[in-house]
Parts: structure tokens; sequence; C-alpha cells
């Protein structure tokens, strides 16, 4: 690495400019939200006197955000286990070598290019209980009345409606897993994948003993990804469910911005959204770090 | 290739630059240029859109010289406007006028804190005092002062029925609670869904729910709950709880997937046999082309015959707008018989004032003008009339468990610890 | 490749398309609700195949939402061309450059494509408010640029930490500064991961709403995804014409990746894996 003193100063003359702008539209943001969370604006007319903690403390009281919290975590679970799992088996099917293999690569990927408005719609619609693919499996013989995200139906702190915001989210970034996986997958030298083969092993022992391992750092990188956006999940929400009845499907994000540009309550909004931004954190920040601390 | 692609992405980044420069004019940056008047609704489709463009026409016969700019931002029944109007107001931004539910929500939103001149002079220098009912007046009255003009009245406490099913299982028109639960109860035990609901939205359970307390408390107890001066585990209210939760026997399973919209139309479809509704449904049934009488026909809500819940939007006069002469020849407009009878027969409302063209309305709007005239007005709480914003907002989440819970005991105590905190005269 | 035997082939086939037909099934209402009269649509004739097909629907969708398409170009494109731009200066910089607190830096720039946009949606826009930016095309491209700006660094820093340090050096040698290295040598190399950051913007931005619905509300400035969603009008919804206005919204963007597809797969992996 190259580093004349002269040079990087003329390079961060010209970095440090945007870096500052970047960083008062984030952390400066972050700290002003920060400062409304602590105090009592509730209403159209600021009202920034300090009431310390008191929101955070009548969010974790409340039955909806408390709900909220479990969404997030049951769906986040959900939503990378089937994306992980799902997306890999894509990959392989095509790393196999099937003809068209641009055709169905679109076709899987194609999700990914429409906005969670116009999905969020679309899965409303399907998963209607009385109306949707309910009626389609009743047309086969089966007994389908399952309530999709009507139902209030729970397992624990696992609501069942949740699923349906899986289906519909997974269906989207299906592709964009599959696509991490198929790159990596063709990453891999052959020479590896060869020797198994001559060395007599089976399609499955090849799969778990030569090609997973190769795959664990794209792994990681796809969850983070995913984690990501699960975490701030709001435009599918807002299109396809709502809050659901008894908040089933209620998040966060959903919540906040219900929050603030509905009712007005803007510190409790504030509250909210920082409570969300500590979540990605915890996922995010040991992330970062452990990256940086590799490539040193 | 690399070089064509060099050149592609030259002339990308050119074109970047040259968009980057151009930037829309803004409606607002328009207002302030000519003589002219902006106004902000979220009227932007169907017989909303053409009834105000109607008014519109009436506004520019009258003012040739002002160009008069319509704003209007579309999407979830006004949350999203709502949102932009907020924005802008304490942005020092006003809209010279802006359509508003009457009632609490412009109230205390922006009246409470100052935004918005008072109307009084202006119903009086245009005689306009005793040309629309005193609940009306009162519903946009604050303090004695007035500050908007109301321009249509929907009535919320309507009971849409398919007449097939009501023929086919020998049902009379229920007129209380009690023969509603009868109703209720033949249907069910006939396979038929008896009730339907469709609460996507929050609004619409809410609205059922201020339905069943009028029916239950009558509208003196009804006003009372809402200004806090009745409590939540007075008699009456609690018999309105239950029989809220007894109704959500009878309603859909899966009413949460349902929208107001679908619901009305399991109803015309013969799906489902009931379904509570303002008026506005008139609207979607003729798009529809279903027929009265055949798919659908409509009555008063049980118990709620003499009282008129209402939903009217508004026009006010913020403070400090741009051109404020012409907004206040805007209002003209709005509480003109004129105007009122451009906009209201396209629409599907009524006017609010007293002395419209009846000619001019279908049969249903002239019934419902006549029972406007001389039934006891109620303000509705779903819409934004009877109390503010945020407190409706923290009602709507009871009003999203207790669907489901039907938990009477827990909902009386969350319902009275909004009021406590909300309720103007706590 | 994995050897295969017959039974083996057929399998992969058979699941291969099982598995595009689930994708595709959704992609089949949206169309067949686009095609129907308004008067045909209601939930319970989801599944029933339109008998009578009318394009009328495409029709008054795409007059309902061309100036929005429009206006989403307006918003795409500069976006784009800024985060490229910054962010491949980023990137460059970030890569050959070592220097005390570039690592905290750098870590600090990636942060900000993972907050919550929640976060700072208010105070973002009393910030717009304040600079009269609000409500305007220009507050928006300067959210989406700014916001953009972290993941299009990550990028390009990835990209360019490939490229031999030599390089640099030898362009040093030749009298060349940081930025003359930059400009002669370093951007004809870039293409392949600006065609990534391109394609990833793209549609980051194409189907943003939450940004768009905040802080744009004039009808005329809207980019498309918040004009379907107003499509929806204030109570009766109009949902043939709204299912033909999301096919047009989202035909762009599906252009981009049948044309870009297989860049889009290498511009993944090497954005995200590495590092």
């Amino acid at each position: 690495m190259y580093c004349p003193k002269k040079e990087i100063q003329k390079g961060l003359a010209v970095v440090i400019p945007f870096a500052i702008l970047l960083f008062i539209f984030v952390y400066g943001f972050i700290g002003w939200s920060f400062k409304v969370s602590l105090s009592a604006w509730d209403g159209v007319i600021p009202n920034m006197k300090k009431v310390g903690f008191s929101n955070y403390v009548e969010l974790f009281h409340s039955r909806r955000f408390n709900m909220d919290l479990w969404n997030t975590l049951f769906f986040t679970v959900l939503f990378m286990m089937i994306c992980v799992v799902g997306g890999f088996i894509l990959a392989y099917l095509l790393y196999s070598g099937l003809k068209a293999e641009g055709l169905f690569r679109t076709i899987y990927m194609y999700p990914l290019s429409i906005s969670f408005i116009v999905s969020g719609v679309i899965w409303k619609w399907i998963l209607t209980p009385s109306e949707g693919i309910n009626k389609l499996f009743q047309m086969m013989g089966f007994n389908a009345t399952f309530g999709w995200y009507t139902s209030t139906g729970h397992i624990g702190h696992y609501n069942v409606a949740l699923i349906s915001l899986v289906i519909a989210a997974s269906w989207q970034y299906l592709g964009y897993t599959m696509a991490m996986f198929l790159a990596g997958l063709r990453g891999i030298p052959t020479q590896i994948v060869e020797s198994a083969m001559i060395d007599g092993a089976g399609e499955f022992r090849i799969i778990r003993n030569v090609l997973l391992p190769q795959l664990k750092p794209i792994t990681f990188s796809a969850l983070i990804v995913l984690g990501h956006i699960s975490l701030k999940i709001f435009d599918l929400v807002y299109a396809m469910t709502g809050a659901g009845p008894k908040f089933v499907t209620d998040f966060p994000g959903l919540y906040m911005f219900e929050t603030t540009f509905r009712g007005n309550h803007y510190a409790e909004g504030a509250a909210i959204s920082i409570i969300m931004l500590l979540l990605v954190a915890l996922v995010v920040v040991p992330y970062l770090v452990s990256t940086f601390r590799k490539e040193d | 290739m690399k070089k064509g692609l060099t050149v592609l992405l030259v002339l990308f980044c050119v074109c970047g630059l040259v968009f980057a420069q151009g930037t829309t004019e803004t409606s607002t940056q328009k207002a302030a240029e000519k003589n002219s008047v902006e106004i902000f609704s979220w009227w932007t489709a169907g017989g909303e859109a053409e009834g105000l463009q109607a008014m519109i026409d009436v506004f520019n016969k009258k003012n040739p010289g002002v160009e008069l700019i319509n704003a209007t931002v579309a999407g979830s029944a006004g949350s999203n406007a709502k949102a932009v109007l907020a924005t802008r107001m304490q942005g020092g931004n006003p809209p010279d006028s802006f359509q508003v539910h009457a009632g609490h929500e412009l109230i205390d939103t922006w009246v409470v804190s100052n935004h918005m001149e008072s109307l009084t002079q202006l119903f009086k220098d245009n005689g306009w005092m005793d040309k629309f009912p005193k609940g009306v007046l009162d519903i946009v009255s604050y303090k004695g002062e007035i500050y908007s003009v109301p321009v249509n009245i929907h009535r919320s406490n309507v009971l849409w029925y398919n007449p097939q099913i009501f023929r086919k299982y020998n049902i009379q028109i229920p007129t209380t609670m009690d023969e509603l639960f009868k109703v209720c109860e033949t249907l069910k035990q006939n396979g038929v869904i008896a009730f339907a609901l469709g609460d996507t939205s929050a609004w619409t359970a809410t609205q059922l729910l201020e339905n069943v307390i009028l029916a239950d408390a009558g509208p003196q107890k009804y006003l009372a709950l809402w200004n806090g001066t009745c409590k939540w585990d007075d008699k009456d209210i609690v018999k309105a709880l239950n029989d809220y939760a007894k109704l959500m026997n009878y309603v859909n399973p899966d009413h949460s997937a349902y929208t107001d919209m679908n619901a009305l139309t399991a109803v015309a479809e013969g799906k489902m046999a009931m379904n509570l509704m303002g008026d506005w449904a008139l609207g979607l049934y003729q798009q529809m082309n279903k027929k009265e009488g055949t798919d659908w026909e409509w009555t008063i809500f049980p118990g709620t015959k003499d009282s008129f819940i209402l939903i009217s939007d508004s026009f006010g006069l913020p403070k400090n707008v741009k051109n404020r002469e012409n907004a206040i020849k805007w209002l003209d407009v709005c509480g003109s018989v004129e105007g009122q009878d451009a906009f209201n027969p396209i629409k599907g409302s009524i006017p609010s004032r007293l002395d419209a063209d009846k000619s001019k309305y279908s049969d249903y709007q002239k019934k419902a003008m006549d029972d406007f005239a001389v039934k006891t007005i109620v303000p509705s709480v779903a819409h934004g009339s009877a109390i503010s914003e945020a407190w409706v907002t923290k009602v709507n989440d009871i009003v999203n468990v207790f669907t489901s819970d039907k938990d009477v005991n827990a909902a009386i105590k969350d319902f009275q610890a909004t009021a406590d905190k909300y309720a103007p005269n706590n | 490749m994995i050897h295969q035997n017959k039974i083996k082939i057929f399998f992969k086939y058979f699941f291969s398309i099982l598995f595009a037909l689930l994708f595709i099934f959704p992609l089949l209402v949206l169309i067949n609700t686009s095609i129907k009269p308004f008067a045909n649509v209601s939930l319970s004739t989801m599944w029933v195949w339109e008998k009578h097909p009318t394009f009328v629907n495409y029709g008054e969708a795409a007059r309902k939402l061309l100036p929005n398409l429009l206006n989403s170009f307006k918003l795409v494109i500069p976006v784009c061309f800024f985060s490229i731009l910054i962010g491949s200066i980023n990137g460059y910089f970030f890569s050959k450059f070592k220097f005390k607190g570039s690592n905290i830096l750098f870590a600090l720039i990636i942060f900000g494509m993972f907050i919550p946009y929640q976060s700072i949606l208010i105070p973002l826009v009393q910030t717009l408010n304040r600079t009269k930016l609000y409500g305007k095309m220009i507050g928006l491209i300067l959210t989406h640029t700014i916001y953009g700006l972290p993941i299009s660094t990550l990028m390009f820093r990835n990209y360019y930490a490939e490229i031999p340090d030599e390089l640099v050096e030898a362009g040093m040698l030749d009298s060349l500064d940081i930025w003359g290295v930059y400009r002669k040598l370093i951007i004809p190399i870039s293409i392949p991961t600006v065609v990534v950051v391109l394609i990833w913007q793209f549609t980051s931005v194409w189907n943003d709403f939450l940004f768009a619905v905040v802080i744009t509300q004039d009808p005329l400035v809207q980019p498309i995804t918040v004009a379907l969603q107003n499509l929806s009008g204030s109570q009766i919804v109009a949902w043939n014409t709204v299912m033909a206005g999301a096919l047009l919204a989202s035909l762009p963007t599906l252009f981009v990746y049948i044309v870009f597809g297989e860049y889009f797969v290498q511009g993944l992996l090497a954005g995200s894996v590495k590092g």
C-alpha cells in the first residue's frame, strides 16, 4: 500500500466533505432522533421538554410494541432460514448444469426487481383466507381453512400469521440468496470437486463436505443483508397486512410510521426508531468488527 | 466494447447532470408567483375528484382572474395528506386552504395550536349562521368561534343488506340491537355469515363500535363519553361493549383480510348479509353496477334511527397564507348553494346547507337531507369529528385487540386510560 | 461437473420447473386482474381467468402513471450518477491509501447502509424543511444519494482492492498525483463495478417507497411507487388498474435485470462476500 502523506491529504480533501455530509445525515440525525425520543413531543407542535427515558419505559410496557419485537425475531429467523436453504437449493440446481440456465435464473430473480408495495398487494390477495389460495386447495380436495395473516393463533410468542409475510418476503429474496450461492459455487475450484468425485464420494457427500464449507463466508454475508432487511421491514407489511388483528403482523417499522405520521406522537416514534437502530446494530456491528479484524 | 461502454456512461453522466438541474415547479411555488390560490385535499379519485372539479369550475366562473391550484395527496383515506399538511404547516408553508374533517381533527390539531383564523365573521357576513344546522356549526366551532366551512355531509350510521338473503329467510329489517341479534342468530342457524366486517383499515371497526355505542347509550351519553364527562364503566357503555363483543360472533372470521370495499362487495354478492358503512358506499355500488333492490338495500343502523352520525369534509383558513383574499373567495364558494350543489350530487354526499336545490339529488340523498335537517346530529369518532387524531389512533389500537379478544373488562380499562389522557374535559 | 444419472437429472429439472412455476404464479394473478373490466374485479374472481380481457386498464394506468414514471427516471438517474461517482472516489481512496483511522472512518461510512431509515425520518424531514428542499425532487435526490453512498463505497472499495497496488505506484512514478491516477488509470477499468452499482442503486431507488412517501407530496413530483399506492384513491380502489399499473411500474427494473442479470450476480459476489 502506497502511503505518501501529501497524496493522502489530497485524497482526504475530496473524501472528507462527502463523509461529513453522510455523517450529518446518519449520525447527526440519529443523535437528533435520540434527543426527540427523550422529549415529550406528542402532537403537531414540537415540545422538547425532557422526560428522561419514560417514552422507552412506556413502549416496553406496551402490548403492541412487545408483540412487534417478538414478531421481528420470528420473522427474521424464518425468513433467513428459508432464503438461505432455499437459495442454496435453487443455486445448486442451476449449478448442476441445467439447460436454459439463463431463463431459470431470470425467473428466480425477477421478484427481486418488484417493489414491496406491488408484491404486498399481490400476496395480500393470494393469501386472503376465504378466496385466495385456500380456494385452490379446496378445489383440489383439501380442507384448507387456514387464516393466513388474519389468524390470531400463536405457538408461544410465535404468531402463526407471520408465515404469510415470510412467504411473500422469501418469494422476493430467494433470488438474491440464489445469486449469491450460485456465484459462490462457481467460485469453487473444480479440481476440488473433481478429486472428490474421483475419490468416489456421492453427490450429497460432496455437497456436505466440499461445497458447503466453501460457502461459509457467502452465507454469512447473505445473513447480514437479510437480517438488516427484516429488522427494518416496512413497505411489505404496509401494503400487505397492516398491523393485523391484535397486531399479529405488526412490526416496529410500521408502528413507528403510524404513530409518528398518523397519530403525531413524535417522541414515541423517535423512541421506536432508536430501538430499531439498536437491534440492527446488535447484528451488524459485530459483523463489521470481525470483517475489519480479519483484514488486518 | 470498452470504449463504447465508456462513451455510453459519459452520456449517462451528462444526462444525470442535466436532470439534476431541473426540478419540477411545485404547486406552492406557482401559488406564490401569480394571482392564485392553492387548495389542498385528498380528493384524487372517482366521484370525489370530479365533484371537486365541479366546485372548482364554479369558483373559476366567479373569479376569472384567479388561478386555482388543486394540490392533492392521495392514499390511505387522507393519512398521507394529513402527514404532508403537518409538515407544511409546521414549516411555515401552509396551503391557502385545506380539506379537513370537520370537528376535532381540525380543532385539536390546528385550532388549539393557533394555526387557523376564525371564520365567524365570514359566516355572519355571508348570512350563513342560519343556513346550517346548529349541530353542524357546533362541530366546527371552538370556544364560540367557527373555524371551517363544511362542504359535504356523509352519514355513517347506514346499514347495507342483501335483500335476497332477507327475503329467503323471511327476515324483518331490524330496528333495535335486540332485533339485530335475532336476525344474526337466524342467519347463523342457516349457515349464512350475518355481518360483514372489513377491518384491514382500523377505522371500519371503530366506526362499527361507535354505532353500537350510539344505539345503546343514545346521543347525549355518546357526546358525554367523547368529551370525557361520561366514564367507560357507565352501564350503558358497558352494555354497548358487550353487544359489540357479541356481534363479533356473527362476523366473518377473516375480517382482517377484508377491506371496507371487500365487505360491501361481499354483501352485494350475497356472500354475507349485512354491513355497516357510511353512505359513500352508494358510489361503490354504482361503479360496480350493483342494483338497489336486487343486490343491496339500505336502512339505518338499528337503534340509531333518530340520529345522524356525521362525517363532514370542510375547508379552513390557515393564518399567514400567501393569498388570503383568494382563499376567502374559495371559502365563499365552499359555503354557497351553488358550490355545494355542484360538488355533492357528483360525490354522492349531501350538502351541509339546509337550503340546497333538492331536485339535483338522488332519492337516497333526498331522504338523507330530510333526516339531516331534523335528526340529532352526532359527530363520528372514527372519522376525526368527535375526538382528536391522537386519541383516535389510540382508540383504533384498542378496538383492534377488542375485536379479536372480546375482553370487555380489558377494553373498559384501556379505553378509560386513553380518555384520561386525551379527553378535553379531564 | 458432478456425475449425473438420468434419474437425478430428471428430478433436478422437475424441481427446477416446479419452483419456477411457484415463482411465476403470483405474476399470473397480477396479469389476470389487470385485464379484467372493473365489474369483474373481486376477491372471488381472483382465480378465474378473465374471459373478456381488456387492455383498457393498461391505458388508464399508463395515463395516470406516466408523469410519475418520468419522475422516477428523473430521480434514479442523477442518484445513480452521483452514487457511482462519489462511491468510486471513496472506494478508490479507501482501498489504496491507508492512514491512521482509515479503517474506522470506512467502517463508520459502511455502517450507514444498515441503519433503519425510520431512525432518521423525523430529523430528515425537519432538515429538508429548513433548507427548503422538502417536497421537491432535489430533496429526494439528495436523500437517496447520501444514503446510497455507503453501499456504493463498499462495492467499489472491494473491487479496487483486487487491483494490484503496483498500478497506482506506477502511476505515481509517472508523476501523476492521487487524482490523476484515478482519472487516467482507475476510471477506465471500473466498468464492471459501475454496472453493478448502477443496477443495485437503480432497483433500490426505483422501488423505494418510504422516503418517497414521506418527502414528496405533490403528485407532480412523486415517483411511481407512491403514485401506484395512491391509485388506490380514497374509498374506492380500481384493482384492475392498480395491477396494470404495478406491472408497468416494475417493467424498467425487470428489464434491467434481464439484460444485466449476469453482471448483477458477479457484483453481489464481489461487493458483499469479500470482506
